[in-house]
């Protein structure tokens, strides 16, 4: 069984997100780069099947040499091999393009995404890379099993969840509770020393048309200042709710 | 060529998202001096709740191959059907599923969580939502058409009645690759991301047998429950309610954090909010600066408290 996982490189989670001062792009000075935290609950999901079926587990990037390090840690994790197709990613499409010439000719079982990147929040490359190979999708997984040629996946619904079974080969977009938080791996020094010397390969780009450009970004604009109400005056809260914010 | 639209439904019952979407539509048809077509999967409700909100014609996809769910057989489906230039979907669960596969069915520009009406409708840009709440994108359409999904609770609902009529289709999409098992869904349940208000605790709660005060809150405001991270880690309650940077991003006109510190990937998902109450006993707790109305107390006091008070207003 093969797995490609495709990962996207993303800024921490603690970053505070500033743009240029023309506005027209993310400025990157002094981001920490991590991997997409749905993506690693993915990723953890292979691992998993690769220590209970014997998969094999490549791992899937659209970057320029920045992603590396990502890359690294994936491997470190314990993904098999990698793969980096060398182009900046500028749209889902485009990068879903990218994805579905590897896979079309990888040969593999399954391909696992995270729901969303945390950056710019396309939520639209697994969709795509699945129609693109003419494969099923599920999305919003948060359990998945293998059994043989199909798989059983647990997906979110709104107020729910629905389990279905679907053929593979399938492309599968997970997210938190695909692993539980406490399964997600952190590399240890034998896999971090292991991962410098697995196969990393780079593939030059199709250089496929941008469908959608981000033409310029805004800041999230600061809240007017807190208005403090005491504990023993509740009823100013409820006041305010009510008549100034017309909330309740 | 009239806006299409996505109506989404839930066991034939139409969802408020789809009544937003709607919405969506019409306000971009208004401004071309068209038509909005909705599109709906073997519903039970009756047409006239979409026209209520704009909808000019209704397409009922009548398909037995449909009675569940598949990304690939719906997006097949709405591709039959969907003949205009600018497609529009809620951004929920399942309409973001059909979305990029309809996009590329259709080689469409794709743009997901939409917050606002276009800023330009040739080419197609339009604001967005992006770094998972920490900033907004404008983005612009390349393609000819183009899909949007509008993110739930931005634009809101606007009734806009006009005389519809309704078409039924016949179809017979094919579905071999997915089998649904089994379908758990609670229908009294509130969904968080169209609850107009939220209410949401964090660790402050000291452990899950204390909810019951939060729900309380809750139920009396009519409002869904949330939670921060480590409280859907630790099992307090259940991953769906995990709102932030990795769970659900919520814009709710009233989101009453209680407990919560306001973590940077906490306030990521929250703080599109409208209003923004932070209960919290830290004065220095990090929410505050980003409330709108804040008070420094014991949750296990303030909360109970509360909610006799708005009983009492609510009558
Ligand atoms: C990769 C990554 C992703 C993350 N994503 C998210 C995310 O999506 N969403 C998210 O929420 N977090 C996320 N986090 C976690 C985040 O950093 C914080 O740890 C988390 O939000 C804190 O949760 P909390 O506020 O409930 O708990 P704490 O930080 O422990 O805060 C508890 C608060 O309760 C208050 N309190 C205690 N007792 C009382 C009382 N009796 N009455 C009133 N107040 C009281 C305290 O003063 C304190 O402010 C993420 C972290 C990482 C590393
Ligand atoms: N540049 C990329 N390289 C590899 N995989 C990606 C890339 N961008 C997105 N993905 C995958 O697609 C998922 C959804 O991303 P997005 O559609 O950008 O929100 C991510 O969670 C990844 O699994």
């Amino acid at each position: 069984m093969k797995i490609l996982v495709c990962i996207s490189s993303v800024p921490d989670t603690t970053s505070k997100i500033n743009f240029t001062a023309d506005k027209s792009a993310f400025d990157k000075n002094g981001i920490q780069w991590v991997i997409n935290p749905l993506d690693e609950f993915a990723l953890t999901k292979a691992i998993k099947l690769q220590e209970s079926q014997g998969a094999t587990v490549t791992v899937l990037n659209v970057g320029d040499t920045t992603t590396e390090p990502v890359i690294r840690k994936a491997l470190a994790i314990g993904a098999n091999d990698a793969l980096r197709v060398n182009a900046e990613p500028k749209d889902s499409f485009s990068v879903a393009k990218e994805i579905a010439n590897v896979a079309q000719t990888g040969g593999y079982d399954l391909i696992l995404c995270g729901k969303e990147s945390i950056d710019y929040n396309g939520g639209a490359v697994p969709g795509m890379v699945a129609q693109l190979l003419n494969q099923p999708f599920v999305n919003a997984c948060v359990g998945l099993e293998i059994n043989g040629a199909e798989a059983t996946a647990v997906r979110e619904i709104e107020g729910g969840k629905e389990t279905i079974s679907v053929k593979l080969p399938a492309v599968i977009a997970g997210q938190k509770g695909m692993v539980d938080e406490k399964d997600l791996i952190i590399p240890n020094m034998r896999g971090i020393m292991s991962a410098r010397t697995k196969p990393l390969q780079v593939q030059e780009a199709s250089a496929s048309e941008v469908r959608v450009e981000g033409v310029s970004y805004d800041s999230v604009p600061a809240r007017a200042a807190v208005k403090m109400v005491t504990p023993d005056n509740l009823d100013e809260l409820v006041r305010l709710l009510h008549e100034e914010a017309k909330v309740i | 060529m009239a806006i299409f639209v996505y109506a989404e439904n839930i066991n034939g019952v139409y969802k408020k998202a789809a009544f937003e979407a709607v919405s969506y539509a019409k306000s971009i048809a208004d401004k071309m001096g068209d038509t909005v077509t909705a599109i709906s999967v073997n519903p039970t409700d009756a047409s006239d709740s979409l026209y209520k909100y704009g909808a000019n014609n209704v397409i009922n996809i009548k398909d037995d191959g449909l009675k569940n769910f598949s990304a690939k057989a719906y997006a097949q489906a709405v591709n039959e059907v969907a003949t205009g230039n600018i497609i529009i979907f809620p951004h929920t669960t399942d309409a973001s599923s059909i979305a990029p596969m309809l996009a590329i069915m259709k080689d469409s520009s794709l743009i997901t969580n939409v917050l606002e009406t276009p800023e330009n409708l040739s080419p197609f840009q339009v604001k967005r939502r992006a770094f998972s709440g920490k900033g907004f994108m404008h983005a612009k359409a390349d393609a000819q058409a183009v899909i949007v999904t509008v993110s739930q609770n931005a634009f809101g609902v606007e009734e806009n009645p006009v005389s519809g009529s309704e078409e039924i289709k016949n179809l017979t999409i094919s579905n071999e690759d997915t089998k649904v098992l089994s379908h758990e869904q609670s229908s009294g349940k509130l969904d968080l991301k169209e609850a107009e208000v939220v209410v949401s605790a964090g660790r402050g709660m000291k452990g899950p047998e204390n909810w019951g005060m939060i729900e309380d809150l809750a139920n009396t405001l009519g409002a869904a429950t949330a939670c921060s991270k480590p409280v859907s880690d630790i099992g307090w309650r259940p991953h769906t309610e995990h709102v932030g940077q990795t769970g659900k991003a919520i814009s709710p006109n009233l989101y009453i954090a209680i407990g919560i510190s306001g973590a940077i990937q906490h306030l990521a998902g929250v703080n599109s909010s409208k209003t923004i109450v932070v209960i919290n006993n830290d004065p220095e707790a990090p929410f505050f600066k980003s409330a709108d109305y804040g008070v420094v107390g014991d949750a296990f006091q303030i909360i109970p408290a509360l909610t006799q008070k708005i009983k009492a207003l609510k009558g």
